[in-house]
């Protein structure tokens, strides 16, 4: 196992390398881009729930003087049957198409039904209220246990139910059915001294990132497509343009601006195909923008679900088994995060015996994208509630039950794999030992909870390039959006392996031609797998170096070492030369240098985080106030502790917001009715205390300096934590997200 | 975003002749903080925008200690809050500037907006209704002058006709022993459009242990702002007391016809009138006191 060692460059906090362009407002975001003849795009919605399309005329919009070009579904490719392969699994076509422009039915309300081109976005605007969309409006299903009715009004009457195996003979909203079994649990129920059982509901919540999706595409005479866009992975964004286009990636070019955030919302695909089809039809480049309100409206969430959890412990606080319900909204295409949610949900224990079953359901939504550690969040608000309740009933410290309880190397996890070293019992006695937890928490209407949480983490494939330049810095060449200060800790990883400061490392993102493929910014895997590819680059070059020194000294490869920046001989000649002096002398050793590294690794090591939250509650008008927070959480090995400071705070802010007030609000037609900043209420800095961020670092044996994804575990426990909390503090249970004013009236019995 | 006409008047005649000649298609720009995110949102229909920022009645901020204030609808409210002797006379409505929108915003917004945008969660609104503003009106027929709490007709409607527009709220000088809250609750703590809006001001005896008189006011539950009439006359004469003031947040509380959307439910609401009309009671009485 690797040892927690002490490096020159890992763990210290340098500037990023992106700061200052970032900080003075001169880096380049997706609506920044310019271009001689830009047109502006402008995408018409479907103002219904549930509709069929019967007719769309363009005509009135394509005479409007500034017109330049129309488009609608018709103008893609006609998908068939076929199943896209996009890397994380297979994709029905026809779903990927028709929510980029619907061609049959619109399935939410802003669902994109046309586009247009002019020479301004004023004209474009204008021309969208001037295309004339016949529909024929159905009832819409908007709740994941409506939806999953026998009499529910269907969505695709092409999908049937899988379940185990089994495909089902009629229409229904059920994509799938999947279940997880370990054990016994009937055996397990049956050894238990207490059972809670509860059930549970959490709200359609968005990912909330400051930049609104954007596009700039343009087609060359030759026929090669360039895309401008924020994203989380240019290369996905060119299989995904590929597919729905039809069209060679060797013929796309995708070039990442530097993104406003993402959380998982930025993988998907929505107006740059459209960008792509209206500078095919008018030649010339095309921006498209999203608004707040079709970013809320009109791109991914993450799902509403209905959770029932069941466990049980026996007196001594052992847990013997575990049951649990996972119903997830999909939303209006199949694919929601219920598998990750099944995975991750008991995840923290060890428990013998252990049944979950996870459905995944359309509803008259948008089609869910993934949102930092997709899933976990709606589970373990589920189980993590259970086990605070199981803890109270047996009185023992809600700490303890989980370290009584918690998995370790070698435990299976209920979805098959077993542990390899982890860290879920460092973050729980962490937690313990903080001075927040051991601080008095007695006043009245104050109160404080603990929730654990877990999430796997994953590797996937990523390249780097390094070029040695003449006066001892490197530039290196990555694929990877720089989310949350990524450049740095990829840089410093192989500034490290050369012994040179993370200063003299030039970090590039660059598009998809400049690298070799590197998958997204997500599964919490940049750090770990470019980090490990600049790792492995930095090896080569240093291999490339000390044939050099060798050649220089006429000794053998093998009798120069390297250690601190300096080359020096070990056998005979007293030789030594540092790493920025060898550089000068690339031209005359046989010229320039460059390393290259890529990386498909298995060894991404799972996450854990235990949060500790003290709240108040204004009984009076139901409203939550959030005291202090300490969030604790594995990170294997900081490589820059202030960015995995950062990502944690994040994470648990925005659990803090998921937990409060953040929820998609619908009416009885199924508009969203808050689509815009003011209304869906992300917590500002006035809501939230200081999050205190504790780093325990347990190595990930998979990573040469022993990193861990640390991205998305941090926004699992808060709702758990947070509804803990509360029972603390008014002694009533929250079971639904979000635990806002007028629920907590309710729960309290005051309307 | 549509194409309008932008005019700067210099008078107001000839703010009123183009409100007159131009109707319905026209309206008056001062911060422009809530028309110019409506048109740019399609919410309005605006052909003319008239700002009326360069006309100096809209801009007086005069407070005297004999006369009391006047505030041009123009004015922003970091100006209001800037002034000291504005601060205590009429506390109030320093509470209500204080948190319309951001600094950014409070250095653009002013209260005259606030009142003519007739939103009936308007934080601006209640604490003129409790301070008897009366607002002063401009228009082909000449001046007249109209009480703050009849100015709003409906969401977003006021009495103001055609070619009339406001240009300045009057408030009375405040009695000895009186002072002045406003309150609303949001679920955060900034951002948020009130779910409900409370103002009080009350009127105490020398001995600060009798209400004389008291003016309640809502915002948020019903199609404009309200002023609690009853709910305040019931406080005329009562001793400082719970008893007395949770008969007045019953009062008010009868009068809230809130409805359910997606900033609060209607039980909510008629919840949250009781609750922050005792608040914004006890907040201005506690005022007196500490006043002394």
């Amino acid at each position: 196992m690797l040892e927690n060692k002490e490096y020159k460059v890992i763990g210290t906090r340098p500037i990023r390398h992106d700061g200052v362009d970032k900080v003075t407002g001169r880096a380049l975001y997706g609506a920044d881009f310019q271009a001689a003849g830009l047109l502006h795009g402008r995408v018409l919605r479907s103002p219904h729930a549930h509709a069929h399309i019967i007719s769309i005329d363009t005509s009135r919009a394509e005479a409007l003087p500034g017109v330049k070009g129309v488009v609608t579904a018709k103008d893609l490719p006609n998908p068939g049957d076929k199943i896209a392969d996009l890397g994380e699994g297979a994709v029905n076509l026809k779903h990927l198409c028709d929510n980029i422009l619907a061609s049959d039915k619109v399935l939410y309300k802003g669902h994109a039904v046309a586009a247009v081109a002019a020479t301004n976005p004023h004209i474009a605007e204008e021309a969208c209220t001037l295309i004339d969309v016949e529909y024929e409006v159905l009832p819409p299903v908007l709740e994941v246990r409506q939806a999953m009715e026998s009499d529910a009004p269907i969505l695709h009457d092409t999908i049937r139910t899988t379940s185990l195996g089994e495909t089902g003979d009629e229409p229904s909203n059920v994509a799938s059915h999947i279940q997880h079994k370990l054990g016994d649990p009937e055996k397990g129920f049956a050894e238990a001294d207490v059972i809670i059982e509860r059930e549970f509901v959490t709200g359609t919540v968005h990912q909330g990132y400051i930049e609104p999706h954007n596009a700039t595409a343009h087609y060359n005479a030759d026929g090669q497509l360039t895309i401008w866009c924020s994203t989380q992975g240019a290369f996905t964004v060119r299989e995904q343009v590929a597919e729905i286009l039809q069209y060679p990636i060797s013929k796309i070019k995708v070039v990442p601006m530097e993104i406003g955030g993402g959380f998982g919302g930025k993988i998907s695909v929505y107006i740059k195909p459209v960008a792509a089809l209206l500078a095919k039809k008018t030649g010339k480049p095309v921006k498209v923008l999203m608004n707040r309100a079709d970013v809320f409206e009109g791109t991914g969430p993450t799902p509403a679900s209905y959770i029932r959890v069941k466990m049980g412990a026996t007196k001594a606080g052992k847990l013997t088994a575990a049951q649990a319900y996972l119903a997830f909204e999909a939303g209006a295409y199949p694919g929601s995060p219920v598998g990750p949610g099944a995975m991750c949900i008991f995840a923290p224990y060890n428990i013998e015996n252990v049944i979950i079953d996870g459905y995944d359901v359309v509803v008259n939504k948008p089609k869910t994208a993934p949102y930092r550690a997709p899933g976990a969040p709606n589970a373990a608000f589920g189980s993590e509630t259970v086990v605070d309740e199981i803890a109270e009933k047996l009185g023992i410290d809600p700490l303890e039950i989980r370290l009584l309880n918690a998995a370790k190397e070698g435990d299976r996890r209920a979805d098959g794999p077993v542990h390899p070293r982890i860290g879920c019992i460092e973050t729980v006695e962490a937690a313990k030992a903080h001075p927040h937890y051991t601080a008095p928490n007695g006043k009245k209407h104050h109160g404080r909870g603990v929730a654990s949480g877990y999430w796997f983490n994953i590797g996937l494939e990523s390249s780097v390039t390094i070029n040695v330049n003449s006066d001892g810095t490197i530039n290196l060449i990555e694929g990877s959006t720089d989310i949350g200060g990524t450049r740095a800790s990829i840089a410093m990883q192989a500034a490290e392996v050369l012994g040179i400061p993370a200063e003299s490392v030039n970090p590039s993102v660059v598009d998809t031609n400049s690298v070799g493929y590197t998958a997204v910014t997500g599964g919490s895997r940049t750090t770990y797998a470019t980090g490990y590819a600049a790792y492995e680059a930095a090896q080569d070059v240093k291999q490339q170096m000390i044939a050099r020194a060798a050649k220089l000294w006429e000794v053998d490869a093998a009798n120069v070492q390297f250690a601190d920046g300096e080359f020096s001989s070990i056998n005979g000649k007293e030789e030594q030369i540092s790493f920025r002096d060898l550089c000068a002398r690339l031209g005359e050793t046989g010229g320039p240098i460059v390393g290259s590294g890529t990386v498909n690794p298995g060894g991404a090591g799972g996450a854990y985080a235990t949060h500790v939250v003290d709240v108040v509650v204004d009984e009076e008008t139901g409203k939550v106030d959030i005291l202090r927070y300490t969030a604790v959480q594995d990170a294997g090995k900081a490589i820059h502790p202030s960015y995995v400071e950062g990502q944690i705070q994040g994470g648990a802010v925005q659990g803090i917001g998921w937990a409060l007030n953040e929820e998609y609000i619908y009416n009885a037609e199924g508009e969203m009715t808050n689509a815009s900043f003011l209304d869906y209420r992300m917590p500002t800095c006035l809501d939230l205390p200081m999050i205190d961020a504790v780093i325990v670092e347990v190595p990930n044996p998979g990573h040469p300096y022993g990193v861990r994804g640390v991205g998305e575990v941090p926004i699992v426990p808060p709702m758990a934590a947070i509804a803990n909390a509360i029972y603390d503090a008014i002694g009533i249970r929250m079971t639904e997200l979000p635990m806002s004013p007028d629920r907590l009236l309710k729960a309290m019995g005051k309307i | 975003m549509q194409d309008f006409s932008y005019i700067a008047a210099k008078t107001i005649p000839e703010a009123v002749a183009l409100l007159d000649e131009k109707g319905e298609s026209a309206r008056i720009l001062a911060g422009g903080t809530d028309l110019i995110v409506q048109v740019r949102e399609a919410r309005r229909d605006v052909d003319w925008m008239i700002d009326i920022k360069s006309i100096p009645e809209v801009n007086v901020l005069d407070y005297n200690a004999a006369t009391g204030l006047t505030l041009g609808a123009a004015v922003e409210c970091y100006k209001i809050y800037a002034d000291d002797a504005i601060c205590d006379a009429y506390p109030s409505l320093i509470d209500a500037t204080k948190i319309i929108g951001g600094t950014a915003i409070q250095g653009r917004a002013g209260v005259g907006g606030n009142l003519c945008n007739a939103s009936p969660a308007a934080d601006g609104i209640p604490p003129l209704i409790v301070l008897n503003a009366s607002c002063v009106i401009a228009g082909p027929n000449g001046e007249r002058e109209v009480p703050a709490e009849d100015f709003c007709t409906a969401p977003g409607q006021t009495v103001l006709a055609k070619g009339e527009m406001l240009v300045s709220m009057k408030i009375p000088v405040p009695a000895s022993n009186s002072s002045s809250y406003y309150l609303r609750f949001i679920p955060r703590n900034e951002m948020d459009i009130a779910v409900v809006g409370a103002g009080a001001a009350v009127t105490l005896d020398a001995a600060q242990e009798t209400i004389i008189s008291a003016r309640i006011a809502l915002a948020a539950v019903a199609p404009t702002p309200l002023f609690a009439e009853e709910a305040s006359a019931l406080l005329a004469g009562q001793e400082v007391s719970d008893e007395a003031i949770n008969a007045a947040a019953a009062a008010a509380q009868a009068i809230a016809r809130p409805i359910s959307d997606m900033r609060g439910t209607a039980e909510q609401r008629t919840h949250l009138v009781g609750v922050l009309t005792r608040r914004a009671l006890n907040g201005a009485i506690q005022r007196v006191r500490e006043a002394t």
